[in-house]
């Protein structure tokens, strides 16, 4: 990536294994096929971003399971929420949840992940990669790079406020819950009863496949469903394949799908899931409209 | 127009899917795009945005739902006034594809399935009125209405990794063209060097459901001149007003 526009950056040393720059998301645009994209963990995302007194939607960095190393080229402010990766700044350990101040020069690295699986650093007045279609959100062949690489350099805006951070009270007791709370999906009540029984009960495992796009989990759920006309879906949806294996879409997911949706997940269960991993186990629970 | 029996239900906390009878036809198509237009006027304050399929929409509210019932009948309330209102105009645009083996790495197959010749596979892919239903499963990928049933012909068994940009394909009953690499399973008959999406314009896609399409056989030469144009920003793709 090179920017024309004249800014202060930070260099990226290492990428660590997908980091991408997200905010809120993409709207406006599905009815070109262009998925919604935006932060898996919402309340952490904004979290980070209301610590810093910034927009709910100024673009973040979205670090997955393992940190990059950042080499701040100017002074900043900023704050790490999400998971915890164990942070260090020039190789002293330091705090999520809290604003940082950084000084031109200072390495920004990751280490041992303890629990969680994103964890979110935000800037003061958010980075300022290139707008595509109303959005910073990186996505395939929608913005120039579609995840960070080596030697890529984000741009950050100059310290130009009063620094004045309120203490903010938040909740992260969804990170230690199985629970993912659901609505029924369009195609809920086509399921029989037992099938209903069984998908609202059962455990189940999250599968290797889980991405930006979608999470499979392990176990399989008889489909005696015909498929439906190729219809709409959304990040939460959970789709029954022919061969039974559920499929819940995620922030990157495709506008269109021809697998009947079984469950909606709650928004709050879109950010739950988004800290889960491989081999994590979950269990629905129906929520009523 | 015909009063389609639509049913509304809420999907998640902020969205309200509509749905119409179970088929894939023009009509409802016509009716979708209709309605969809006068929620987008009428309710324009309240709604994030709404997306479109063969027989649904989905809108997605700026705020959580809390009373899906007014929510409901405020809608059936629009679909009965939107009979009356049509504001749609729709466009037939032409588009060149190279149908030379170079990119047709699967017409050899399909030829000796079907015992027609390579000209005889030109012209019934060539023939139809395509009809673009919505854009879905990639930026800028047409669902287009109208192969004929001389081509039906089953997706791969094992989809292809990666699939060529601008690649022109059928499966089964379905004929679309890939807006940008990507994995795929249908049959690449040909190759389009137009751009069906382009993300730094102010319409990302010029083509949209409700709209025509008129494939048109070219040259590997013409090919690579006409991608050359678009290179160059020259190109405009033909298209004319369209009053079906």
């Amino acid at each position: 990536m090179k920017w024309k526009v004249r800014c202060l950056m930070v260099n990226v040393i290492n990428p660590g294994i997908y980091s991408t720059i997200q905010d809120l998301g993409r709207f406006g645009f599905q009815n070109y096929g262009v998925p919604i994209s935006g932060v898996m963990d919402n309340y952490s995302a904004k979290l980070a971003n209301n610590i810093l007194n910034n927009d709910e939607n100024d673009a973040v960095l979205e670090i997955t399971i393992k940190g990059p190393t950042l080499k701040f080229q100017t002074n900043a402010v900023i704050c790490l929420t999400g998971a915890d990766l164990s942070p260090k700044i020039n190789n002293v350990p330091t705090v999520n949840f809290k604003p940082i101040l950084i000084k031109k020069g200072d390495v920004l690295s990751f280490g041992r992940l303890n629990h969680g699986v994103r964890c979110y650093l935000a800037v003061l007045d958010g980075f300022q990669t290139p707008l595509v279609m109303k959005s910073r959100s990186m996505y395939k062949n929608v913005t120039d790079s579609f995840v960070l690489n080596k030697n890529d350099v984000l741009p950050i805006k100059k310290i130009s406020k009063e620094l004045d951070f309120n203490p903010i009270e938040f909740n992260n007791d969804y990170f230690e819950t199985e629970v993912i709370e659901v609505y029924k999906g369009p195609e809920f009540d086509k399921l029989s009863e037992d099938e209903q029984n069984k998908l609202l009960t059962q455990r189940f495992t999250i599968s290797k496949n889980n991405n930006r796009m979608a999470y499979q989990l392990n176990e399989l759920l008889e489909n005696k469903l015909q498929p439906i006309i190729t219809s709409l879906v959304m990040p939460g949806t959970v789709q029954l394949t022919p061969s039974g294996t559920l499929i819940i879409l995620m922030r990157d997911c495709q506008t269109t799908g021809g697998y009947p949706r079984v469950l909606q997940l709650s928004e709050q269960g879109n950010n739950t899931l988004a800290q889960k991993f491989t081999n994590n186990t979950i269990e629905f629970k129906l929520l009523a409209h | 127009m015909i009063n389609f029996k639509l049913t509304y239900k809420l999907f998640g906390e902020r969205s309200i899917l509509i749905e119409w009878p179970d088929r894939i036809q023009e009509d409802i198509l016509k009716d979708i795009l209709n309605f969809k237009e006068i929620i987008e006027i009428k309710l324009y304050e309240l709604i994030v945005e709404i997306n479109y399929a063969y027989n649904s929409i989905l809108i997605s509210y700026k705020n959580p739902i809390s009373n899906f019932k007014q929510h409901e009948s405020e809608l059936k309330r629009i679909y009965k006034t939107s009979k009356n209102q049509t504001v749609l105009e729709s466009r037939i645009w032409k588009i060149p594809v190279c149908y030379d083996i170079l990119f047709g790495i699967d017409s050899e197959e399909i030829i000796q399935a079907k015992d027609i010749d390579f000209e005889q596979l030109i012209a019934l892919h060539t023939e139809p009125l395509y009809t673009v239903f919505f854009t879905g499963f990639l930026p800028g990928f047409l669902y287009l209405g109208g192969l004929l049933e001389e081509l039906y012909f089953p997706r791969k068994d094992n989809p292809r990794l990666s699939v060529k940009k601008g690649s022109v394909a059928i499966g089964q009953s379905q004929t679309g063209i890939y807006p940008n690499e990507s994995p795929g399973g249908w049959n690449v008959i040909g190759n389009s060097p137009i751009k069906l999406f382009n993300p730094n314009s102010d319409a990302p896609c010029k083509i949209k459901g409700g709209d025509k399409i008129k494939f048109c056989s070219i040259s590997l030469e013409e090919h690579r001149h006409i991608n050359q144009m678009i290179e160059m920003g020259f190109y405009e793709m033909e298209s004319e007003v369209f009053n079906g």
